[in-house]
């Protein structure tokens, strides 16, 4: 048992922290905001970098990594707050030709159960989607994103994962099968997790750095226990989440180890409650200023709100994870 | 990234199940928790059978008698001990956790030959002497002193909390040698035998209802100069190496037993009572799911800090995050349980055919936690200032 980062993987996730500060530096993350979150030039550059091509075999043009690999690099992506539909075309890669180069950009929902009431259906980025994909218990349905009827929602949370309200969703072509279906779901929860979990370190950086500059009584707001304190729970959220989130990417490589829907359930769960938990603590340390626009803080605790909704809600994980008890 | 064990951990982990699967059957139940000479006899009969066996010391050097074993391999042990419900460390939790780690690191070669072999044996069980009635979390500023006397030091002074004291052969023990020196560096770290003359021990009773620690008074004890491990004077740095060990694997078994208290609730939620199933209401189940996710994590994160120790040879700073999270893990599990139980929880006993006392300690427990090795408050402490590098409040 060897539980930490070889040196390959150690070089990846330094080789995607540089891109994205390359390509993704806050103000270009922010100005992303008038493009719905997407722009394509940007786009490509994560593709080239295999961001979506990740864990396509070699001979399909992929780079021929696992999912402990695509955690490092969806951990990063996190961190750096990159937007757009970067799950959906990250799977969509293994059946979308265009997908793995960015060439075309695929979105993704899911759609649960059948008959009954139809739950609330919002579609993340589809104006900007060239593919849009329905996975549902039966399988991945393709769609063009033009034949999709919906209303553009005027306040979303997060003002870079534009939503529309989509009333009902046209039939589309069966691309795969209930058995990807159910891989992309843990595949999906599990890098769901790993941007959340990239979430939660940034804001704790953030949190950290403002508190030891920040100054109130003539010292670092910082050296104040009821400060300090927060920020070590951050650190710590931050901690076990990271150890269960890398379990889950190890879990997917290597169903042999353990339960993998236990672990990538677990994986879920721990970082969708450290990245929201995370995303309030670090605007209380910013105190005023945290509550202004300006400051980053809320833009990332409005994606992990997103993110928690997607491939199950930290709600949802917890009652999955009765069931396996 | 690899949580799959070797082939020769596997070996390893097969040989002792098989052991394991022999000698149990041979042990019998522990003793009353109020019997001190019964769980002294019980506990040092088991490290003996793992001596004889060549499991103790897993993880100490083999040059000092030790296994030699890796990291990993120590997981593997408290893994396959736990599962199997082999007798756990008890009376000998200081001597194998911390104190023998400590004199490996720091002792005298004669020091190591005289101490570490009986408590490998089980013939001598140890002691932690560190808190005072007015030093606790601020241990620095522990008084109890210790004027050099020829080749003696006299010891005079209160220590408190001490746990397994009334069945311990040695302590640890840190006293104040240079009363002028600021406080941390006028300390020493001396193995003090419990059975000198001006050694009394008074057993305090618990928020269980018995004694699991008691004062020591110390009166003119004379203790040899050639019982300080460490430079005089530079027992604080001692004190830090001991409580790296404390923080380390040593709450492995512990988050293994927290795993089966939790199965053991899940039963007990699942059982009707009254013509209801706790397990039916939503609130209770989500919360019992989380808590299993909470205990996988800090199993990963056991894991991880198995690896980074034997990669760099001393336990990080992971001990700290593991043992803050896991003492609020075991708070909301205890307060659950209680929830659950509602009047059958109101007792130590087995009530209403439920195995609720179990639950009941447990939660009692829990408050211990949050509280021994250094309080949460402290650990919060230690990783802001430490790791995060935050000022300090003064
Ligand atoms: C079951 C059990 C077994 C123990 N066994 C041993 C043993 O074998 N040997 C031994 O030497 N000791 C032992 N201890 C003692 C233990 O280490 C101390 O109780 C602990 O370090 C706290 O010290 P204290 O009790 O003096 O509390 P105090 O230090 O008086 O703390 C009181 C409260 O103030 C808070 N506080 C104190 N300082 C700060 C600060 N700087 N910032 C924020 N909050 C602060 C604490 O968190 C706590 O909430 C044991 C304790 C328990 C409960």
């Amino acid at each position: 048992m060897d539980f930490e980062l070889s040196e390959d993987q150690e070089a990846l996730q330094d080789a995607v922290r540089k891109l994205c500060a390359g390509a993704y530096p806050m103000a270009t993350v922010r100005s992303l905001e008038a493009h719905g979150g997407v722009e394509r030039d940007l786009w490509r550059r994560l593709a080239d970098a295999g961001v979506f091509s990740l864990r396509l075999p070699e001979p399909d043009g992929g780079v021929g990594l696992g999912s402990s690999e695509a955690v490092l690099v969806f951990e990063e992506l996190g961190r750096a707050l990159v937007p757009g539909p970067l799950l959906w075309s990250h799977l969509g890669a293994a059946v979308v030709d265009g997908a793995a180069s960015g060439e075309l950009v695929i979105g993704g929902v899911e759609r649960r159960g059948q008959g009954g009431p139809q739950p609330l259906l919002l579609v993340e980025h589809l104006a900007a989607l060239d593919r849009l994909l329905v996975l549902d218990d039966a399988g991945v349905w393709e769609l063009e994103p033009t034949a999709v009827k919906g209303e553009l929602v005027p306040h979303p949370l997060d003002p870079l994962t534009p939503l529309h309200a989509v009333q009902e969703l046209p039939p589309g072509i069966q691309v795969a099968g209930p058995d990807t279906a159910a891989a992309w779901r843990l595949e999906g929860a599990t890098f769901a997790a790993a941007i959340l979990l990239g979430l939660a370190e940034a804001v704790t950086d953030m949190a950290v750095a403002y508190a030891k500059e920040r100054q109130q009584f003539d010292r670092p707001v910082g050296s104040f226990q009821a400060v300090k304190h927060i920020l070590a729970d951050m650190l710590v959220r931050a901690e076990v989440a990271r150890a269960a989130v890398y379990a889950a990417g190890a879990h997917l490589d290597d169903p042999g180890v353990g339960d993998v829907l236990r672990a990538v359930t677990g994986a879920k769960l721990m970082a969708g409650d450290a990245a929201l938990a995370n995303g309030k603590a670090c605007i209380q340390v910013h105190g005023g200023m945290g509550f202004t626009w300006e400051v980053d803080a809320h833009l990332y605790l409005k994606r992990a709100r997103v993110l928690d909704t997607v491939f199950g809600s930290t709600q949802a994980q917890a009652e999955v994870m009765a069931a396996l008890i | 990234m690899n949580l799959r064990y070797s082939e020769s951990e596997e070996r390893f982990r097969g040989e002792l199940r098989g052991w394991l699967d022999k000698v149990l059957p041979t042990v019998g139940p522990p003793p009353a928790s109020d019997d001190w000479p019964g769980r002294r006899a019980y506990d040092t009969a088991w490290q003996r059978m793992l001596y004889e066996a060549g499991y103790a010391g897993i993880n100490w050097p083999k040059e000092l008698g030790g296994r030699g074993a890796s990291p990993t391999e120590h997981l593997v042990f408290l893994e396959e001990t736990e599962r199997a419900h082999a007798p756990y460390v008890g009376v000998n939790f200081v001597g194998l956790l911390h104190a023998g780690p400590t004199l490996i690191a720091e002792a005298s070669p004669e020091q190591r030959s005289r101490y570490l072999p009986p408590i490998l044996r089980g013939d001598e069980v140890w002691c932690q002497g560190f808190s005072e009635p007015g030093a606790g979390s601020d241990l620095a500023a522990l008084r109890t002193r210790a004027v050099r006397d020829g080749d003696h030091y006299v010891v005079s002074g209160q220590k408190i909390w001490t746990s397994h004291a009334e069945v311990a052969d040695f302590c640890e023990l840190l006293v104040r040698t240079d009363p002028h020196a600021p406080k941390h560096r006028g300390i020493s770290w001396l193995v003090l035998p419990m059975d000198s003359p001006g050694v009394e021990v008074r057993p305090l009773r618990t928020i269980y209802g018995t004694a699991e620690f008691s004062e020591v008074f110390l009166d003119e004890v004379r203790v040899p100069v050639a019982n300080r491990v460490g430079v005089e004077n530079d027992g604080w740095r001692v004190a830090m190496v001991t409580f790296s060990f404390e923080r380390g694997t040593a709450f492995v078994s512990e988050l293994l037993q927290s795993m089966e208290l939790l199965e053991s609730l899940v039963g007990i939620a699942r059982s009707t009572r009254d013509g209801a199933q706790p397990w039916d209401d939503l609130g209770v189940r989500r919360e019992l799911g989380h808590l299993a996710a909470d205990l996988d994590a800090l199993w990963s994160l056991t894991k991880r800090n198995v690896t980074q120790a034997s990669r760099t040879g001393v336990p990080g700073v992971g001990g700290s995050v593991f043992k803050l999270h896991y003492s609020e893990v075991r708070h909301r599990l205890g307060d659950l349980a209680l929830r659950i139980l509602d009047r059958a929880g109101l007792s130590f006993d087995d009530l209403g055919g439920a195995r609720s006392g179990e639950q009941v300690k447990g939660w009692v427990h829990a408050l211990s936690i949050s509280i021994a090795a250094g309080t949460s408050q402290i650990q919060r402490n230690i990783l802001g200032e430490r790791v995060l590098g935050l000022p300090r409040e003064r």
